[in-house]
């Protein structure tokens, strides 16, 4: 890649981090934060991605970034002192701003409307005048040409002859400028010859080292104008004392210089050390960097690493796992070899192979922070547009999970947010009238329970109309009309393919996915998703997740010969399995009853095709699982093995997608096995249903 | 011998831009990402030049200079600061505080080779 | 030989020959990963009949396909002699569960010849071209087709 588009690359994914500071500080500062490094970082932000689009030419970026930060200047000086509605105009500005950065990013940024009316807002906020006076800057900032040195004009055919007088101040030297420096640029330009004047040089007993003493007249011979000659006296403004005279006249001859300028150079450089040296030994021991150094203990040193060698070295530690089980599988095979010190060393190898996975999987964990602030930007919109006052409350925004986990939920979070508002959320007024502060509320909080997480979205808005679902779900026919449902039974139908509560479809929530996306999402992560729901005091969301999509816990069973995991989470218990507690409905349909309830017994072997359908189902080991929408199954197979870890492997990757196959693995003997998509194999059966087993009880 | 120059800038689209023009001209680059971790790699890698951003977390880049500038061992080093266009008065403020020269931002390579070698000893 | 490679307009590639039952194919050593000895596959369920299965290639589920089945042909009961050819089919790699690899053959494109119209639909999907040579009929497979498709998109 071309090193500038590599720049270009690393500019945009740090503009992303910096839009999260930005969000970050500016909800701190709504939060009451006044803390001024708060207020720096929220500026810094701003100014960072003004800087780098300024360099890429994203002129459309620059300026609105701009005005954001003039404003936020004012803030840090302490000129503005931002209200609620301020900190409401940068909050979208922010909004703004990130959308220009993806706009920029993907090539062609229109300023519109939006962006127009907010830097309306923003000239209203600090004055026209200011706003006003910087537009010439971006002007110069958005088309200077990039000038070098060949594209100037051809120098005007005469000769210029300057005649230059400079005494250095003593602040010359303080800000590390040399005299010689100075020259060497002058001798850039044409012929420079020079004169010192060294009759101010006091005797050595008095040399004060950083002091000035010398001073200069220089005659410089150039075809460049006044302009340039000045120009490389930029940096020594006010630290000299400076004449430029143009001493006209091509014709006349140089007069011969009385001392030429390596003259000059060689004795500052002889002087230099001596100087340097005088210095050191006359200056204290600085004390100034004592302080800084006590504070730099609290920053957590990282590095950025790419994603593929960790996903290289996870793959690897996935192999060696395989490995480590292959090795101790044949060891303890092996009759011969029945050491205990053999025995010993491979269960420690197990340990630190396990520890190693743990460690490596954790490189991939990140905090489900960013996706949470993400989701404030949501709140925000959503309440904009239907007019409530809504506050997004966040728990637990440090809990980890895997990369790719928290990449993929940021669309089912996005739609559940945007329901919680739309949909579960009442209106300011009519939560008034129901004795409920004007502003809802919606909570979203992460937590790591039992090897999992679980992230909650919650609000206390009106609850679930279960009288409108069910006869929605009716109408729909998705329930028999006489069904009599629990309300628990009711809030899932929801997540049934197609059910959308809302009776007209608003251009929020209403595009197209119901929670039934949300839920197939979920569970293509592995997950579970459950909702509670009180009538008045809102509704709760509940995933239930693995933090590595890498790993799984499962019990390894067979079928017919063959072998298969299940994985943990879905299994309630393993059932003892008579033939009295088998029903068979026909049609090799087959419930089993599991204390009073009778669950549906699915033939794991003739679900999956490994051998035909069989009405004779005595042998077996039958194990109970909950799918992820609560309802349970009995699947039957043959044996149950082992209970272990597994290394989860796609099958898509160089096959396909197959329907009740969640994955692939690799046991210790080295061979695959397929682990069991239970909800999948499940489903046929309940594909109308939310809950069957209740009206199966009520059959019994 | 080689010039060593230290750039510290949070920035890390900036470093890279700096790292890429500086490189490309010849000099070795080492660089900071704030006034505190520049003082550090200053002590470690003794620059010939340096270039810093204003602003910049935990110390920025007045303070770095006031600070390069308090220390006898590096004072004579010269120090360029990165600066918007518009910021003359923070200009002023990098030039009380010691900085050598400035680049303003956007820079192009040709500019900021010829501020480096204005200054370079 | 000299002359050939010396005409730029003839491009000579290498191709590796195996049989499947009865018949000779090749495939062009650029997508040959390796070649290896049969290893007992693991089924896929709802797979269909030319799937052989999954073996576990060094840590990667490798997809077996057997050719002959694919092709029409009768099917194979594979044994320690049968090879699989490992291969790589466009982002995915997939092992060809064949008879025997015979040789590696350096061909020119131009005597390359079209597949015959006579060839039944289900060959023209895999064959590319057929190459004779030393009065061997040698059927130049394509890669595109041999694994299943379609399903993914279902499941998007």
């Amino acid at each position: 890649m071309d090193p500038m588009a590599e720049i270009r690359l690393t500019f945009f994914q740090e503009c992303e981090e910096q839009l999260t500071a930005l969000e970050n500080g500016l909800l701190s500062m709504q939060e009451g934060d006044s803390d001024s490094e708060t207020v720096n970082a929220v500026f810094r932000a701003v100014h960072s991605i003004k800087g780098g689009a300024g360099a890429f030419k994203l002129n459309a970026l620059v300026s609105f970034a701009h005005i954001f930060e003039t404003a936020l200047d004012r803030v840090r000086s302490g000129e503005l002192v931002p209200d609620v509605d301020a900190m409401k105009l940068f909050l979208r500005a922010a909004d703004a701003l990130a959308d220009l950065v993806s706009a920029s990013r993907d090539g062609g940024v229109e300023v519109t409307a939006p962006y127009v009316a907010i830097e309306e807002e923003f000239n209203a906020l600090i004055g026209g005048g200011g706003a006003a006076a910087e537009e010439d800057e971006f002007a110069n900032l958005a088309f200077q040409p990039i000038i070098t040195a060949f594209d100037e004009p051809p120098p005007p055919p005469a000769q210029n002859v300057f005649i230059i007088r400079l005494r250095p101040l003593r602040e010359l030297f303080a800000k590390a400028n040399e005299p010689l420096a100075l020259f060497r640029e002058l001798a850039r330009l044409g012929t420079l010859t020079s004169i010192c004047d060294i009759k101010n040089l006091p005797f050595l007993d008095t040399f004060e080292p950083e002091d000035s003493y010398l001073s200069w007249e220089l005659r410089l011979e150039t075809d460049s104008q006044r302009a340039a000659v000045k120009e490389v006296f930029d940096f020594v403004e006010g630290d000299c004392d400076l004449a430029i005279e143009l001493a006209q006249s091509a014709t006349a001859p140089p007069p011969q210089p009385e001392m030429d300028i390596t003259a000059i150079l060689r004795k500052v450089r002889e002087e230099a050390p001596a100087i340097a040296a005088a210095a050191a030994a006359a200056a204290p021991p600085p004390e100034a960097d004592a302080a800084p150094k006590a504070v730099k203990a609290a920053v957590q040193p990282t590095i950025r690493v790419d994603l593929d060698r960790v996903d290289r070295l996870i793959n690897l530690v996935g192999e060696l796992v395989i490995n480590q089980a292959m090795l101790t599988q044949r060891v303890l095979h092996s009759s011969h070899v029945r050491d205990r010190e053999v025995t010993s060393s491979l269960e420690e190898l197990e340990r630190l192979t396990r520890e190693i996975q743990e460690s490596v999987m954790a490189i991939r964990a990140q905090p489900v922070r960013p996706l949470f602030q993400r989701m404030s930007r949501i709140v925000r919109e959503v309440a904009d547009a239907t007019s409530k006052d809504v506050r997004l409350r966040t728990e637990g925004e440090a809990t980890e999970v895997d990369k790719t986990v928290v990449e993929l939920l940021a669309d089912p979070l996005t739609h559940m947010i945007r329901n919680a508002v739309d949909h579960g959320l009442e209106g300011p007024e009519q939560r008034v009238a129901a004795g409920k502060p004007p502003e809802g509320t919606v909570k979203l909080a992460a937590a790591h329970r039992s090897g999992r997480v679980i992230i909650e979205v919650s609000d206390d808005g009106q609850g679930i109309n279960r009288p409108r679902v069910l006869q929605k779900a009716i109408a729909n026919g998705l329930v028999p009309p006489d069904a009599q449902l629990s309300d628990s039974e009711i809030d899932n139908l929801l997540f049934l393919p197609g059910f959308s509560t809302a009776s007209t479809v608003s251009n929020i929530s209403g595009r197209g996915v119901g929670m039934d996306v949300v839920k197939r999402s979920i569970q293509a992560l592995g997950g579970r998703i459950s909702i509670s729901s009180a009538p008045g005091q809102g509704s709760t969301f509940t995933l239930s997740l693995p933090l590595t999509l890498a790993v799984l816990d499962g019990i390894v069973v067979t079928v017919d010969e063959q072998v298969f995991v299940i994985p943990l989470t879905a299994i309630v218990e393993t059932v003892k399995h008579e033939p009295s507690r088998i029903h068979h409905l026909g049609d090799h349909s087959f419930v089993l009853r599991v204390r009073d309830v009778l669950v549906p017994l699915i033939d794991v072997g003739a679900e999956l095709g490994v051998r035909g359908p069989t009405s004779d189902l005595r042998s077996g080991v039958a194990i109970l699982i909950e799918t992820a929408n609560g309802t349970r199954s009995a699947l039957l197979v043959d044996n149950i093995q082992d209970q272990r870890q597994v290394v989860i492997k796609s099958l898509e990757t160089n096959y396909m997608r197959v329907d009740g196959i969640a994955a692939a693995t690799i046991l210790g003997d080295g061979r695959v096995a397929m682990i069991l998509d239970v909800d999948a194999l499940v489903g046929p059966r309940h594909h109308d249903w939310a809950a069957a087993e209740t009206p199966l009880a009520k059959a019994s | 011998m080689t010039v060593t120059i230290l750039t510290v800038d949070d920035s890390r689209t900036m470093r890279d831009m700096l790292r890429m023009a500086l490189v490309d001209a010849g000099f070795r680059v080492v660089q900071a990402e704030d006034g505190l971790h520049g003082l550090d790699v200053l002590r470690g890698e003794r620059p010939q030049v340096v270039i810093t951003d204003i602003n910049m977390p935990r110390m920025d880049g007045f303070g770095f200079i006031e600070a390069v500038r308090q220390d006898a061992q590096y004072r004579a080093i010269p120090i360029l600061v990165l600066t918007t266009e518009s910021d003359d008065e923070k200009k002023l403020r990098a030039r009380r505080a010691g900085a050598t020269g400035w680049i303003v931002k956007p820079f192009d390579p040709a500019k900021l080779i010829a501020a480096v070698r204005r200054v370079a000893a | 030989m000299i002359e050939k490679s010396l005409n730029p307009q003839s491009r000579e590639a290498e191709f590796v020959a195996f049989r499947a039952g009865s018949l000779e194919f090749c495939i062009n050593i650029m997508s040959v990963r390796e070649i290896r000895g049969w290893t007992p596959a693991t089924a896929i369920p709802r797979a269909p009949s030319y799937i052989r299965g999954v073996i576990n290639l060094r840590g990667v589920v490798l997809p077996i396909v057997d050719l002959g089945v694919r092709l029409g042909l009768p099917g194979t009961e594979p044994t320690a002699r049968h090879v699989i050819i490992v291969a790589q089919v466009d982002e995915r790699v997939a092992g060809l569960l064949v008879d025997s690899v015979s040789d590696i053959l350096s061909v020119e494109d131009t005597s390359i010849q079209p597949t015959p119209d006579v060839a039944s639909q289900l060959a023209r999907m895999f064959v590319r071209g057929v190459i004779a040579m030393d009065g061997r009929m040698i059927s130049v497979i394509t890669m595109d087709n041999v694994l299943p498709a379609g399903m993914d998109l279902e499941a998007a």
